[in-house]
């Protein structure tokens, strides 16, 4: 077993808010391996968002402590926290409102690739974005480079949000939701996308969706961690927990999701 | 049986700043008494405009160039819709057909409370006095397991998400109609929500009779509550049979590219795959098939003419030139 590249430990966040305190993730401790994947399953409101914005150094806990490789993210300074904050990308739900509309794809990806000096010049930064725009299938390359969010559908946006998570070599990559605004199709090229990058980079994914049938197809070789109430109600190697779930809350959403199949949905709809 | 709605080569057109585009082109398709029929297929394939036109709700922009849309009324007259002049129209809405759109968040009134947006649906229609009228919203409410103590005096924004959708579904059925239309019904809301919808759709159907037509990407949705499928492609239906033919022995490579584009929680770990490519544009669609393109099966031929629906089994028609070919990989 390697290093973990990073591990939340007992970490809790309480918003005050006019009708009291609200405890929004209670004590999750979780551990991500290099390379690996580790899924964030729960419904509106389960605490998954404020625990991956905790993990992403957006959001510091009340308690508990996130470590990345080993060193605490919320007491990180001056050149350990650029190399955090390179190294952990956050991929947001809604290409449309995460990527600039003033901006054509070229400066969207060219803009951290400058400010972090992985490119000197423009020819250097060209160069660079061609090649991330290859890397998550926007093909050909030259054709996205003067494109504006608007031009482009809502699969390529988000392709283009994932070549700019990449622009700074992350380690970690944090997918908020990020393919459920797509169709059934695209949303598996994107997973298509995102399972090469880990398999030939080696980036790990904190991946958080609502659905489990996601979560199994993308987490498969990974760990899933099941919230409920901002606690995490159970958690293991995924084929383990879609296939032999543990908690009632667990089964309750294997159950509640419906099945490609309409023998097998009435099946399960007969039963009480 | 008598189908409830014919649907016969209905087009659609908008307008743009580019000139009309053809959104709906050319479909046909009968609803029956009781049935439920899904409308499936990708952003911009035509499912949502089809669904407005058939209640005759398309924006201004939009318009029907041709087609009918017969509906038999319960006195068992046949109407055009496509006929219906605005007073007609107004009192055949609710009554006979009502629409549950799409983003239950947006289709409330926020300024009215539950109880007033329900009984100005019910006064556009026919005289009640208030006690009947507070009967019939309960009554509603309770059917799609809402209290309405709780709910009747709410304004929107104090209901959660799901009791907004009940709340449209419960407004759609204070007439009695014998068709709903259902945008996305379940989309946008929480995996248990969703699956608790999808039972009490079930459930009413079975006590209230209606035929309802359901547009969705959502294709395991379309397993769970749909009778007969429609797979809709570039504005027009390539595939129509019934649920069980659509998802174990679909006949149109379209379909049997979304089918296998879809993850699902029981079994073994499928490979899945994308269609490549993207839907074409209707400004320009290429001649010939329009899923031309996309489709591994592609021979010249399916440059030459667009194919039409064609019987390959009983209930069961498909617009592909080689739909014998065609077959279902997965197990």
């Amino acid at each position: 077993m390697s290093e973990p590249l990073i591990v939340l430990d007992q970490v809790s966040h309480v918003f005050t808010t006019r009708s009291g305190q609200h405890r929004a993730v209670d004590e999750v401790s979780l551990s991500l391996e290099p390379g690996k994947v580790l899924c964030l399953v729960g419904e509106s409101g389960s605490g998954k968002t404020t625990t991956a914005r905790i993990a992403a150094g957006l959001t510091r806990p009340t308690s508990g402590t996130v470590r990345f490789q080993g060193a605490d993210v919320y007491r990180l300074t001056g050149d350990a926290f650029t190399g955090f904050r390179r190294a952990v990308q956050y991929i947001h739900q809604d290409p449309y409102a995460s990527l600039n509309p003033v901006r054509d794809v070229f400066r969207t990806l060219a803009a951290p690739l400058r400010r972090h000096g992985l490119a000197r010049g423009g020819q250097q930064a060209r160069e660079r974005a061609l090649e991330l725009l290859s890397e998550v299938d926007l093909t050909p390359p030259e054709n996205f480079l003067t494109k504006y969010p608007h031009q482009l559908s809502g699969g390529q946006r988000q392709r283009v949000a994932v070549a700019r998570a990449l622009t700074l070599g992350p380690r970690l990559i944090i997918a908020d939701e990020s393919t459920s605004m797509l169709d059934v199709s695209i949303r598996i090229s994107l997973l298509n996308v995102l399972q090469r990058l880990r398999d030939d980079l080696g980036v790990a994914f904190l991946f958080i969706t609502h659905d489990l049938a996601l979560a199994k197809y993308f987490g498969w070789h990974g760990t899933t961690a099941v919230m409920h109430q901002g606690r995490v109600v159970e958690s293991g190697p995924t084929p383990q927990v879609i296939n032999d779930p543990a908690h009632e809350y667990t089964k309750a959403l294997l159950a509640a999701i419906p099945v490609p199949d309409p023998d097998l949905a009435r099946r399960r709809a007969a039963r009480p | 049986m008598e189908p409830i709605l014919s649907v016969r080569d209905l087009a659609v057109e908008y307008r743009t700043a580019t000139g009309p585009v053809r959104a709906v082109r050319g479909v046909s398709f009968d609803l029956h008494p009781h049935e439920s029929l899904a409308l499936i297929g990708e952003s911009g394939c035509g499912k949502t405009t089809l669904g407005l036109a058939l209640l005759r709700l398309l924006p201004k922009l939009g318009s029907t160039p041709s087609g009918e849309v017969l509906y038999r009324r319960r006195d068992g007259e046949v109407v055009d819709l496509l006929k219906l002049d605005r007073e007609q129209l107004r009192r055949f809405r609710w009554s006979e057909a009502a629409m549950v759109f799409q983003g239950s968040m947006n289709s409330l009134n926020p300024l009215l409370r539950v109880r007033d947006q329900m009984r100005d649906t019910v006064l556009a229609h026919r005289r009640m006095p208030a006690a009947a009228m507070q009967r019939l919203a309960e009554d509603v409410l309770r059917k799609v397991q809402l209290d309405p103590g709780r709910v009747l005096p709410a304004f929107p924004h104090e209901l959660s998400g799901g009791m907004k959708q009940r709340v449209l579904i419960a407004m759609s059925l204070l007439l009695e109609p014998q068709v709903l239309v259902l945008d996305e019904p379940t989309t946008a809301l929480d995996i248990r929500t969703q699956s608790a919808i999808v039972d009490m759709l079930h459930d009413l159907r079975e006590q209230l009779g209606f035929a309802m037509i359901f547009v969705s990407h959502d294709l395991p949705l379309a397993a769970e509550l749909a009778d007969r499928v429609a797979t809709m492609y570039a504005g027009r239906i390539i595939e129509l049979g019934g649920v069980r033919d659509i998802f174990y022995r679909p006949r149109h490579p379209y379909t049997v590219g979304l089918l296998g584009a879809v993850p699902s929680v029981v079994g073994d770990l499928p490979e899945l795959a994308s269609i490549p490519g993207g839907p074409p544009s209707l400004l320009s669609l290429p001649p010939g098939c329009p899923f031309r393109p996309r489709c591994g099966y592609a021979q010249d031929d399916c440059a030459a003419a667009e194919p039409t629906l064609l019987g390959v089994g009983a209930g069961h028609t498909t617009a592909c030139h080689h739909s014998d070919q065609v077959v279902l990989s997965r197990v």
